[in-house]
């Protein structure tokens, strides 16, 4: 039941980006086009479940061992990137079309902050191994969720007709914000 | 000061750990990639000025490997790295012939006059905005060097108020075509000694007045070229440089000097005479009547009538005939 809930509370409640504020970089910045956007959330899911299982065995396994719980967020860092170099070649040798599809995205992922925030919350959340991956694809969900609607409202507003002045990223910013008050509305649900 | 020590010992320790495991999957993930991509990429200039219409050079080379671009796709390269290419690639190079940019314009500050004194930002996009620019020709060149400045490769040079390109430096980029307010620059082939150099599409009473170099429109031209090659259209002579045999008659004959030709470099005919059989085609080909022979005699060239234009030369069946 609590991995359920945990599950519910990651994608909707507390969405990474409309209400952690998580991932806002990818979020904007690659939200122009359904097809990259789920692109995107594709690669982050892969890169966020495999992060979480990683940093928590390094969490408990060397730094609660060896009491370096300080050094937290340098080997976090260390783990993230490393791993995103890995999936990166792993995916060029398995799919090339996958690779051909995820593009600059996948090497990006590497300073999306939604990753850290995952690993860094699980561990400050005192959640196990099992949790903290299902954490982790929830959150991730919850990031496709969020930036493929965005990039679909997105689409629509291309061809709207916006205001000189609000072309472009104002518009997309405000739109960001009627989305993230439009998520608030979950709160409570769990 | 343990604490330190275990810090740095477990954090190095990762980083190594991470490290290896990379370069192993690095070899174990190794994937072939096309060879050929690399060898065609070498081949090309490197300049990714983005004249063959992809990303850059990396761009083409990937597209050349793939076989969706021609090996002759790099215009800079021209026939040099399209050769090279070719080898790599495994196909006959089609030999292009080399393009290089020209200013159709000799609208110099004492040849062609001005409307106003410009005073504004220096610029022949800005000036170009101010009724058209200073010149009196709408159609001339500005002289303000939007085109150096686009061209990376130094070929553009204003003298005396008219860009001029510099046909050893040109890359045939096209980028200088793309900037000119006015499209006053044209691809012209690197081998054609004889180009107008007039742009204007006014009548000729009204060129007259506005520039001393302009096409008036007399059609001289047209009808003393020999081969065709000089069409009329818009009120301007145009080479059909697949015609044109740089004979160099046009310039000759144009009144006001709005054909540039290289006379300095004007070929002749000189017949070898050991290899002349006298067969008189060559006489009948030549269009000023500057051979001289009989049948069964040896042919002979009249220096001061032959124009250059190699009829002659191309038609001889002993190859007799050479052109210098």
């Amino acid at each position: 039941m609590k991995i359920f809930t945990l599950l519910v509370s990651s994608i909707l409640v507390n969405n990474f980006v409309m209400s952690r504020f998580l991932g806002i970089c990818p979020f904007l910045g690659v939200s122009k086009q359904v097809e990259t956007a789920v692109g995107m959330g594709a690669a982050v899911t892969f890169v966020m479940a495999i992060a979480s299982a990683a940093t928590y065995v390094v969490q408990v396994s060397i730094l609660d061992k060896f009491g370096l719980g300080y050094m937290q967020t340098i080997v976090f860092i260390l783990i993230i990137a490393a791993l995103v170099q890995l999936v990166e070649l792993f995916i060029k040798k398995a799919s090339p079309t996958l690779y051909q599809a995820l593009g600059v995205y996948l090497p990006l992922i590497t300073t999306n902050c939604a990753v850290l925030g995952i690993a860094i919350l699980n561990i400050q959340m005192e959640l196990s191994l099992l949790e903290s991956v299902v954490h982790a694809v929830g959150a991730a969900l919850g990031f496709t969720l969020s930036i493929v609607l965005f990039a679909g409202i997105r689409e629509r507003l291309a061809l709207a007709d916006v205001p000189e002045s609000f072309q472009g990223f104002p518009v997309a910013l405000i739109t960001a914000s009627l989305m993230s008050i439009a998520f608030l509305g979950f709160t409570g649900l769990v | 000061m343990i604490g330190i020590v275990k810090a740095v010992v477990s954090l190095s320790g990762m980083g190594l750990l991470f490290g290896a495991g990379l370069a192993v999957a690095a070899k174990v993930f190794a994937i072939e990639e096309d060879p050929r991509v690399i060898e065609v990429r070498a081949a090309l200039p490197g300049a990714n000025c983005g004249a063959c219409g992809f990303p850059g050079c990396d761009g083409l080379a990937n597209a050349i490997a793939s076989g969706n671009a021609p090996v002759n796709a790099c215009p800079v390269g021209g026939a040099v790295s399209a050769g090279k290419i070719a080898a790599i690639m495994g196909v006959e190079a089609v030999d292009t012939e080399k393009q290089v940019a020209r200013i159709i314009c000799r609208g110099t500050s004492c040849n062609a006059f001005e409307k106003f004194e410009y005073v504004g930002i220096q610029d022949c996009k800005a000036a170009a905005l101010v009724s058209g620019g200073s010149k009196a020709c709408s159609y001339g060149c500005l002289g303000l060097g939007t085109c150096v400045r686009a061209c990376q490769f130094g070929a553009i040079d204003i003298i005396d108020g008219v860009a001029v390109i510099n046909p050893e430096k040109c890359t045939s980029c096209g980028k200088c075509v793309l900037e000119c307010p006015k499209n006053v620059i044209r691809m012209v082939p690197y081998e054609q000694k004889v180009v107008v150099d007039c742009n204007s599409k006014d009548f000729g009473k009204d060129v007259k007045v506005k520039c001393t170099v302009g096409c008036i429109g007399c059609q001289i031209c047209v009808k003393a070229c020999p081969f065709g090659a000089m069409e009329f259209e818009n009120n301007l002579a145009r080479i059909n440089y697949e015609k044109c045999t740089n004979c160099m008659i046009c310039a000759e004959k144009c009144p006001t000097k709005a054909i540039w030709a290289d006379f300095e470099n004007r070929k002749k005919a000189f017949i070898d005479v050991d290899k002349c059989v006298g067969c008189t085609i060559c006489k009948k080909q030549c269009p000023v009547n500057a051979i001289e022979g009989e049948v069964k005699a040896k042919h002979t060239i009249l220096d001061d009538k032959c124009i250059g234009c190699g009829a002659c030369a191309k038609k001889c069946p002993k190859s007799a005939i050479e052109m210098r």
